[in-house]
């Protein structure tokens, strides 16, 4: 699998659709907050989650716009290549 | 008019109101009417033993740091009406200073006005926009506070897990800024004590700082009471060290020490240092006699160690879930929100009090009753506590 932000995002959504509790008809524009319910706590937890699969550290500032799975993806494609 | 000001409220307001709905009183809302011991308070005009106030060796009572006190406010007021940096330091201020040098051996100390300012105070002086924290995930608040307040990139990793934090400063190696690390002595949700020898090893293999916040630890742990750090003997490793006076030692305040001589310009933009008041003298006088408990009172540590182990064998036996670590902070853990009130409420008119700790300021999203223990409490009043736990445990069927 290439790094590329779709593949990212596909990866972010089956990492959620793991857990019951997220709904099953979720795409990349669904709202981590509005749509999942998650709270800020949950928000930072997943992330954690994400960020050893690709090998990288988001810093919480970064959290702070996002909004969509898409955002987050974009955000750590963006951070996977700073990182390089 | 308050134009949409508290628009942003609607969804708290809903859960507030919802919880409250359900519990006979307002979890939020216990007063204290007044305390009769370190271990005995009136609640709802009711004797209730306290298992939830922080107060580990019931220092908050003692006679020595109450006269104290007394004859400091006699002799030098209530309060300084000051900053520190202007008309707030009395020579007292400076006595503290250099006796939690002594107690700590370290160079230099700096006394914040509360724990909360000490934690704020000291991250956002060592670092800014161009540096990494890397905070254990469980971190206190006033650590997340602070790390807003400093402006600087904050790294999360796994609680009391060194290997993630090793793998995260390694990816970190090319950032031109400083790296400092963030972790607790004793974990003021759970109990759980950091593994601080490891997170030395790993931050001096990548050349980072490292603070210890050791709140709930001071004069808990470590042959002189000193904290995890001294427990596990590694202080030297240790940057800095940042504490609170609101626990062990029953006051209000709070402080940082380390051997770095910058201390001095610390304390020239510490914010939280200096646009505040400074701490009242009786405030220092009544802290400085509780040190001298601490230091003169070694059994207070042992008695604390044997009624953390009674109280932890207690719950434990009982069925109920609780952190594997024995220190001070016993937490029992549920599963839903309303089992949580409703045995918390059924505690409180039992009389037995403890903290409730709901999502999301619990660490895995789960409610804690969390339970502090004192070297004050005697051994029948915990093994009241147990059995109110057990009673109550069965009758709402947490345990069989």
């Amino acid at each position: 699998m290439t790094d590329s932000i779709p593949n990212i995002a596909d990866m972010i959504i089956e990492k959620l659709l793991a857990n019951p509790k997220v709904p099953r008809n979720i795409n990349a524009d669904s709202r981590i907050v509005e749509d999942l319910a998650f709270d800020s706590l949950a928000v930072m937890n997943f992330v954690m989650e994400i960020e050893d699969t690709l090998d990288v550290s988001v810093p919480l500032d970064r959290l702070a716009d996002i909004r969509t799975i898409n955002d987050l993806a974009s955000c750590l494609h963006g951070i996977k290549a700073e990182q390089a | 008019m308050t134009s949409g000001l508290f628009d942003k409220y609607a969804s708290l307001k809903k859960s507030y109101e919802s919880l409250v709905e359900a519990s006979p009183r307002n979890p939020f809302g216990v007063v204290i009417e007044r305390p009769l011991s370190a271990t005995v308070g009136i609640i709802e005009g009711r004797e209730t033993l306290l298992f939830g106030t922080n107060n580990y060796l019931g220092l908050s009572q003692s006679r020595h740091a109450r006269d104290a006190a007394i004859e400091t406010a006699t002799s030098m007021g209530v309060g300084t009406t000051g900053s520190r940096i202007a008309n707030g330091t009395f020579s007292l201020h400076k006595k503290l200073e250099k006796r939690l040098s002594e107690v700590f051996h370290r160079k230099h100390t700096m006394v914040f006005s509360t724990g909360y300012q000490a934690n704020l105070g000291t991250i956002s002086a060592l670092v800014n926009k161009d540096d990494i924290l890397f905070l254990d995930a469980d971190s206190h608040a006033s650590i997340y506070d602070g790390a807003k307040l400093s402006g600087a990139q904050v790294i999360r990793f796994r609680h009391n897990d060194p290997a993630d934090l090793d793998k995260r400063l390694a990816r970190t190696k090319n950032s031109p800024g400083a790296r400092l690390v963030i972790v607790e002595g004793i974990y003021s949700m759970t109990g759980n004590i950091a593994p601080i020898k490891e997170f030395v090893d790993v931050k001096n293999r990548h050349n980072a700082s490292l603070m210890v916040d050791e709140a709930h630890s001071f004069g808990v742990l470590g042959e002189h009471g000193r904290g995890v750090a001294e427990l596990q003997n590694c202080e030297n490793g240790v940057d800095f060290v940042v504490g609170t006076f609101s626990k062990s030692l029953g006051t209000v305040g709070g402080y940082c020490v380390t051997d770095h001589d910058e201390i001095d310009l610390m304390r020239l933009c510490s914010r939280p240092y200096m646009f505040t008041a400074s701490l009242p003298p009786e405030i220092i006088a009544a802290t400085l006699a509780a040190l001298e408990d601490i230091q003169n009172k070694p059994e207070l540590r042992t008695t604390l160690q044997r009624n953390s182990t009674q109280l932890h064998a207690g719950l434990k036996e009982l069925g109920l879930t609780t952190s594997d670590f024995v220190s001070p902070v016993i937490a029992v853990t549920l599963e839903t929100i309303p089992q949580a009130m409703a045995f918390w409420n059924a505690l409180l008119e039992a009389g037995v009090y403890v903290n409730l700790s709901l999502p999301p300021a619990t660490p895995d999203n789960r409610p804690l009753l969390r339970c502090s223990v004192m070297a004050a409490h005697s051994s029948e009043e915990i093994a009241k506590a147990v059995n109110v736990f057990g009673n109550v445990a069965r009758t709402l069927g947490v345990i069989s």
